[in-house]
């Protein structure tokens, strides 16, 4: 008989896969109560971290070209898939569905990667636009990557909802700090552990296992994070980091589980140049 | 003898200001709660102009109860067309009574008549013309298929551009089938009544516009109603923080125009006697009462004694004073309290150290009077340099390399535009990239277009206003 | 100062010192300071300098005896009714017309008043050197005081910089201290803003007394950006030099508020010191009988009528 060798979940800052900062883990179980794992509980200061590796991370990705970021972000759907079995199980496990159903939310999450890379070298050319303004100026308006976004996941999905979450976001040229489902973290390390191996510069994504209600406030206020994915959030905690947040006036969206362009759009901003025309 | 030019005002006779002036609700002009009225002045004479009805929040109430009826039974009825054409007539008799507005903008604000004449009221009605014409095609706003308006939008606008803001505000929001309630600056309310007078001639379904005067606590109704699906505001960073605060957590979604403090970095080989041209627009344009001017001059240190020789030549020729004077470059200041912060943060400049210097000139013995500032060795750390002075007072800063221009031009918490000062293209687009601002000005500035998406990134802001991107902000679901 | 020899890289290091152009910035400039509102008493004085200013212009293959002595009595006496207008600038007119001109200026009270020539194959300076020699030495000769020489455009678009510059410092050694130069530019042939501050300098640092915008045969001709940056570019000679350079607009100033915007411009841009015919000058024909009716109404208080000034 051969024991199993159980995976230690930890965090993902800057490309490396540490324990909290702060030495703490919790307990996580399967519907019927079962032990399943002891991932990471992140603190504060493991946030700070994070949003210190995607401020590194931002000038490089945000200025990598668009056909670059499609082709990592395809190149995380190819990774994933290989993976497929592992994610299966993690979702069986944690959420306790069938199999096929587990199966069919990684395909889909696997797609959504394809779908958000192909968007990113065409964001602009979509949504960007040559103004015709009244004289002898050149105008035209560009969607850019707003910055770093902390971005917590939906609660109630380990994998798709994450990737609903964190795709658009880092199509647009953003460095994202994830905050995993409270309950169902475990997909999120093994997505990370993908993303550590798809090209993806470090610090682009960085993902937090942790509880949810200790990690918003400092997200809702920490002066460095420029806007926030709240689809994670209870109406309560939405209420308190839009209330934080406007210290610096954050972007802060939450949104269904839908793939749509105003998804990057939420995290873009708008940059509009002019220039005279003449000779 | 030398060339003086005789003063040249232009007559105020096309003007007829009444005594008093009632809140636009639901087609009508009605007296505030208990009669309530405060006072606006000429800040360039300090004569009093009119009296004006102070809203309470119960006449908030009635302002969005009557957006409300005629969003839901005539204006989200009516055929796009048609709104459109509303918005096209709206248009036309601003640009029929042009003049009148000029004028009566200029007595309120202070404003140079040959700014309200040449920029304001004409991009005013642009705005109007160019939205109406979105109003049957918001199929195309880039928000889906089948875009809805918000509803009932609350507005609020600042006193630097009265009847331009209104436009910015009103028009976007018409186009896409919202109804409004906008609160004019309490100091410059008399265009947006007037703009009343024009929404009646132009037959616009009443409560289809509302518009309600007062001060602070009037905004703060609006942004507190309940009845209210999105707040469109522009002004202060600060009140706009208090925004965000007060709708979290409800369904309100808003659009924010707030301060800036932007660079106009000007390389070695910029067209030297434009880059002149465009510093003086950047910071002197309406009395830099401009969220958006350039009020931090980055000069590349080579070049930086030449350009300030030529900038301070050229600032001396500056007309300032009678702002209905048609040759009148720089006005008032809308009011004391401002002039008041602008004197207490160039003191700040002066302790700290900078070197302050303005030309010689006459200003008025009587109204609001502060001359063309500019403050030479300041440094990223003084107060000038960080604080949005928002008035007639230029920083100048030096770099030693694109990247030193960069760095200093994005350390800021405001975003909202930069000017860029040389003649190579490549470098244009390098520094446009690296900018974090959401209107940038390559040799060039201060220009507004109703086809230009404005706005900013970072404190300066949330969305933008104007182009396709501005009106997607007025639609649910648009950013 | 001598800020370039005739050499070509001394020409072509000097200019590249120059601060490039841009056309929509300038043009900006230029409409906002055409937007001046000038009146009464500024408007009064503004006309008077403007007639002093003109060089009064007859440059038609047509010109005769009669037509030039008809000019002449005219620049002498702008308005018969009126002795308080003042006499114009200059006479300007064909080399064969100097000695005309110059004759019956004197036998008419108009001895004041120079005659200016133009001259070096003038409008096009498509001639040999010895032609454009001996074209001044003419002149010069028969009485002209001041000398419109034309630039070769064709050698300053094709580079020949050399060649330009010393044209005209050959035909300033010509002129001396017998006639001042003045340098026409043909901006309308150079057509960018950057060619025209390029060759105010190459003008300005060959010898050049006035430059001048253009021939009146070519369009655009004296258009306000132009002007515009040609006073910068005296402005900023003196900044360099120490010497004031005059500029002389010719071409389409037809109207009486077309002067007034030329010397707003003259005023905001190269300053107050420009403002006399010493160091600014009009070369026009019609715009002296507009500038005349304009008086009339600023004096009468009513329109005038075209049959109450002369026509010449």
């Amino acid at each position: 008989m051969r024991i199993d060798v159980k995976k230690t979940y930890k965090l993902y800052i800057g490309g490396a896969f540490p324990r909290s900062e702060s030495g703490r883990s919790y307990e996580i179980s399967d519907k019927k109560g079962n032990f399943i794992a002891n991932p990471a509980q992140a603190s504060r200061k493991d946030l700070r971290d994070a949003v210190v590796a995607a401020r590194a991370a931002h000038s490089g990705w945000s200025s990598a070209t668009a056909f670059n970021r499609g082709q990592i972000l395809y190149r995380v759907a190819e990774i994933m898939e290989g993976r497929t079995s592992q994610f299966v199980d993690e979702i069986v496990a944690t959420e306790g569905v069938a199999p096929a159903a587990a199966k069919k939310q990684v395909q889909e999450a696997i797609d959504l990667w394809v779908w958000y890379s192909g968007w990113c070298d065409k964001i602009g050319s979509i949504y960007g636009s040559t103004n015709q303004v009244s004289g002898a100026f050149y105008n035209f308006t560009i969607p850019e990557s707003v910055g770093v976004v902390a971005a917590f996941a939906p609660q109630k999905s380990s994998l798709l909802g994450l990737v609903h979450t964190i795709a658009p976001i880092i199509a647009g040229g953003n460095t994202v700090i994830a905050i995993a489902s409270e309950k169902l973290p475990l997909c999120a390390i093994t997505l990370s552990e993908a993303l550590a191996t798809s090209d993806l510069p470090g610090g682009v994504v960085n993902i937090l296992t942790g509880i949810t209600s200790e990690l918003a406030p400092w997200a809702g206020s920490h002066m460095e994070i420029d806007a926030i994915d709240a689809s994670g959030l209870t109406s309560s905690q939405d209420k308190e980091v839009r209330v934080s947040g406007a210290d610096n006036l954050k972007r802060i969206s939450s949104f269904k589980a839908e793939a749509t362009p105003q998804r990057l759009l939420a995290f873009m901003e708008h940059k509009t140049v002019w220039h005279p025309i003449g000779i | 003898m030398t060339f003086e030019y005789a003063s040249a005002p232009e007559s105020t006779s096309v003007v007829k200001i009444k005594p008093e002036y009632g809140l636009f609700i639901n087609g009508k002009f009605l007296p505030a709660k208990g009669g309530k009225v405060f006072s606006t002045i000429n800040p360039a004479t300090e004569a009093h102009l009119s009296k004006v009805a102070f809203a309470a929040p119960s006449d908030v109430d009635k302002a969005v109860a009557a957006a409300r009826t005629a969003y839901s039974k005539v204006w989200s009825k009516m055929p796009a067309a048609e709104r459109g054409k509303y918005l096209f007539r709206i248009a036309r008799i601003l640009q029929e009574r042009a003049r009148e507005f000029a004028v009566l903008e200029t007595m309120d604000n202070g404003k140079p008549i040959r700014e309200t004449r040449d920029t304001d009221i004409p991009l005013a009605a642009a705005h109007f013309f160019y939205h109406a014409g979105w109003a049957d095609k918001l199929e195309h706003a880039g928000v889906g298929t089948a875009p809805k308006p918000h509803g009932v939008v609350g507005q609020i606008i600042p006193w630097n551009f009265p009847l331009l803001m209104l436009s910015w505000k009103i028009a976007p929001a018409l186009a896409t089938g919202n109804t409004v309630v906008l609160k004019p600056a309490e100091t410059t309310p008399l265009t947006a009544l007037l703009f009343a007078e024009v929404c009646q001639q132009a037959g616009l379904p009443a409560g289809v516009v509302n518009i309600v005067t007062g001060d602070g606590s009037t905004g703060a109704a609006i942004v507190n109603h309940p009845g209210i699906d999105k707040i469109a505001f522009t002004g202060s960073t600060d009140v706009g923080k208090g925004i965000a605060r007060a709708i979290a957590g409800s369904k309100k979604s808003a659009t924010l125009e707030l301060g800036g403090k932007g660079a106009n970095i000007v390389f070695e080989d910029a067209p030297i006697d434009e880059t002149v041209e465009g510093i003086i627009t950047g910071i002197f344009f309406n009395q830099g009462h401009v969220c958006c001017a350039g009020s931090r001059l980055l000069v590349q240190e080579n070049i930086h004694d030449e350009l300030m020789a030529k900038l301070k030549a050229r600032i001396s020729k500056i007309r300032v004073g009678d702002p209905l004077d048609k040759n009148t470059d720089l006005g008032a200041i809308n009011s004391s309290a401002q002039l008041e912060k602008i004197r207490e943060l160039t003191a700040s400049g002066v302790e700290e150290g900078a070197e302050q210097w303005s030309p010689s000139c006459n200003l008025p013995s009587k109204g609001f009077w502060f001359p063309p500032t500019v403050f030479t060795g300041v440094t990223q750390a003084h107060k000038i340099a960080r604080e949005e002075i928002f008035g007639p007072v230029l920083s100048v800063l030096t770099f030693r390399t694109p990247q030193e221009a960069i760095e200093k031009a994005n350390n800021t918490p405001f975003g909202l535009s930069a000017g860029i000062w040389t003649d190579k293209g490549s470098r244009i687009l390098w520094t446009a990239k690296h900018l974090k601002a959401g209107v940038i000005w390559a040799n060039t500035f201060n220009k507004f277009d109703p086809a230009s998406p404005f706005g900013g990134y970072k404190e300066s802001g949330w969305g933008r206003e104007g182009g396709r991107h501005g009106l997607a902000a007025y639609l649910k679901g648009g950013h | 100062m001598r800020v370039m020899d005739g050499t070509l890289p001394s020409i072509k290091g000097f200019l590249k010192t120059l601060s490039p152009v841009d056309q929509v910035g300038a043009e900006a400039r230029a409409a906002m300071l055409a937007t001046r509102s000038i009146k009464t008493s500024s408007k009064s004085w503004a006309i008077d300098m403007a007639i002093s200013m003109i060089d009064l212009t007859t440059l038609e293959g047509a010109d005769t005896a009669g037509k030039v002595k008809a000019i002449c009595n005219k620049a002498v006496r702008p308005d018969p009714s009126d002795s308080t207008v003042p006499h114009v600038g200059a006479i300007c007119v064909y080399n064969d017309m100097v000695r005309v001109a110059r004759e019956h200026l004197d036998a008419s009270g108009g001895k004041d008043i120079p005659v200016a020539a133009v001259s070096t194959a003038f409008p096009s300076g498509r001639a040999s050197l010895e032609v454009k020699k001996r074209d001044t030495e003419d002149a010069i000769a028969n009485g002209a005081a001041e000398i419109d020489m034309v630039i070769d455009r064709g050698a300053f678009l094709s580079g020949d910089l050399v060649k330009v510059f010393n044209e005209i410092e050959f035909i300033k050694s010509i002129c001396g201290d017998k006639a001042h130069l003045k340098v026409i530019l043909e901006t309308g042939e150079l057509v960018t803003l950057d060619n025209v501050r390029k060759a105010s300098y190459l003008a300005m640092a060959a010898g050049a007394d006035f430059i001048k915008t253009s021939t009146g045969k070519v369009s655009p001709a004296a258009t306000a950006p132009v002007v515009l940056v040609m006073l910068e570019a005296v402005r900023d000679w003196y900044e360099m030099t120490g010497t004031r350079i005059g500029v002389k607009p010719a071409g389409g100033i037809r109207t009486t508020k077309d002067a007034i915007k030329q010397l707003v411009l003259v005023n905001e841009t190269a300053g107050p010191e420009w403002l006399n015919p010493g160091l600014f000058r009009i070369g026009a024909s019609a715009l002296l009988n507009d500038l005349l009716m304009q008086r009339m109404k600023l004096r009468d208080g009513h329109y005038a009528g075209s049959n109450y000034v002369t026509l010449d």
